[in-house]
């Protein structure tokens, strides 16, 4: 194969790089209820699990775009649900200010993506894998950010 | 303005002499032309140091945080909403400061006369009412004060103190002004030109971290860029590591930062800092109607939720 025919390949079979914080509560458990259930969804999203949304830093998911991830992924109980009574309800302003300020510098609108998963919702899980892994596809590579040395 | 000085003087003498309190901070002479500096009063005598111009342009509450006795404070409108942020978040006690409130019409800005004189030496400013006198040599020039006026100056919302003790002088007129004109119009251009916008800003930083050092919101006792077990962050001038300092600082003081301007005056490379932190000011009035240090009683919005907070974001 010629050298343009594999830069080509590579492209057509680009594969974003996906990360998730799922909070050990709910989007853990619905993450492994669409595990148990055999339901299918994207390969693409690496899970890290965290006690709760809250635990988030906002430099969790700078310093994620920062090593070339190329989009990142906070799950959470529902408002309410908390196992911690208000970590999401805290953590939901923090997103709601950090989003913000990301798009306004620049990055791209579905770069950082957030949602509310209940440990029943299997299915609910493996519907928002498959879009927001679409959404990241049609943005390409994250370049932003991204620290080459 | 000549006036309030005197009246200043007055006060701060007082509360020397009756004990009130132990020091008063103010603003005194600079050693340069138009300059003034922080000066730390202790004798009732020295109180006639104390000036009050329109080039007082530090914010005093920034030292409130390392004196631990009864403290008298100068304090411009910007200040005082410095001042009810470390009330707020127990950073001094309110029973232990005395602030003396000052109207204050806006500050000049040094670097908008460094550019005027392009490269010239200042030799004498003479300071009126509405205008500047600037002196150099080969050079003569009256200018309007309005013109001068530092960035967060021009959009202030609270040029009288929001809280204070004594008040020197009479209460100024509030103009209406487009506080987030600036940040709107920036917001309305395309993703690639504001991200080229922020990377060429931050490509000036130098990590100096003189805008953290001089912020009155930044106090914690280690910062996140100075942790080393573990590094968190890593300390490169690379473009990346920069914009992100500059990110994450804007989200430390989120719903906290007052616009005073400090940290964009301090800044050696003129890196605009004022743009992030005026966004993010915008965001917290408009998603959860708060405005920093403008009242002891509503909690931090980054400390605090409601159970109905906007979330149109989170699928």
């Amino acid at each position: 194969m010629k050298e343009d025919q594999i830069v080509a390949t590579e492209k057509s079979e680009w594969k974003p790089r996906i990360i998730a914080f799922l909070c050990n509560w709910c989007s853990y458990a619905g993450a492994d209820l669409a595990g148990i259930s055999r339901l299918q969804y994207p390969p693409n999203v690496r899970v890290i699990r965290v006690p709760c949304s809250g635990r988030v830093n906002p430099y969790f998911i700078i310093k994620s775009l920062q090593h070339g991830v190329d989009g990142v992924l906070v799950s959470g109980c529902h408002p309410g649900d908390c196992h911690y009574i208000s970590g999401n309800l805290v953590a939901r302003r923090r997103f709601a200010i950090l989003k913000r300020i990301l798009e306004f510098v620049g990055i791209e609108k579905g770069r950082v993506q957030f949602s509310w998963i209940s440990a029943a919702e299997g299915e609910r899980f493996s519907q928002v894998i498959k879009e927001i892994t679409q959404e990241i596809k049609a943005l390409g590579p994250n370049k932003k950010f991204v620290k080459e040395i | 303005m000549p006036d309030n000085e005197k009246q200043l003087r007055e006060v701060a003498e007082k509360l020397l002499i009756d004990k009130k309190v132990d020091l008063i901070i103010g603003y005194e002479k600079g050693t340069l032309p138009l300059r003034t500096r922080p000066t730390f009063i202790r004798e009732p005598e020295e109180t006639k140091r104390l000036v009050w111009n329109s080039r007082c342009e530090n914010n005093l509450s920034f030292y409130l945080k390392t004196v631990k006795e009864k403290v008298g404070i100068v304090a411009k409108g910007c200040d005082s909403r410095s001042i009810v942020g470390l009330i707020k978040e127990s950073q001094v006690k309110r029973g232990d400061i005395f602030i003396i409130g000052v109207p204050c019409p806006g500050i000049i800005d040094k670097k908008k006369i460094e550019d005027i004189l392009d490269g010239r030496e200042l030799l004498e400013g003479v300071e009126s009412d509405s205008q500047i006198l600037l002196k150099a040599e080969g050079f003569e020039e009256t200018l309007d004060k309005d013109k001068l006026l530092h960035a967060s100056c021009r959009s202030c919302r609270h040029r009288n103190p929001v809280l204070y003790d004594t008040l020197v002088g009479k209460e100024i007129s509030q103009p209406q002004t487009d506080e987030y004109s600036d940040v709107e119009e920036f917001a309305s251009k395309q993703d690639n030109e504001r991200w080229a916008y922020f990377n060429d800003e931050t490509s000036r930083c130098i990590r100096c971290y003189a805008c953290r050092n001089v912020c009155p919101a930044c106090y914690c006792p280690q910062c996140f860029v100075d942790q080393s077990l573990p590094t968190w962050f890593d300390r490169t001038p690379h473009l990346s590591d920069t914009l992100i300092f500059h990110i994450i600082r804007t989200l430390h003081t989120a719903g906290r930062c007052v616009d005073c301007g400090a940290c964009s005056r301090v800044c050696p490379m003129n890196v605009e800092l004022r743009m992030l932190n005026k966004k993010t000011e915008k965001d917290v009035k408009e998603l959860y109607g708060y405005e920093a240090g403008t009242n002891l009683e509503e909690l931090p919005p980054m400390a605090t939720f409601k159970i109905d907070d906007p979330q149109e974001f989170i699928k």
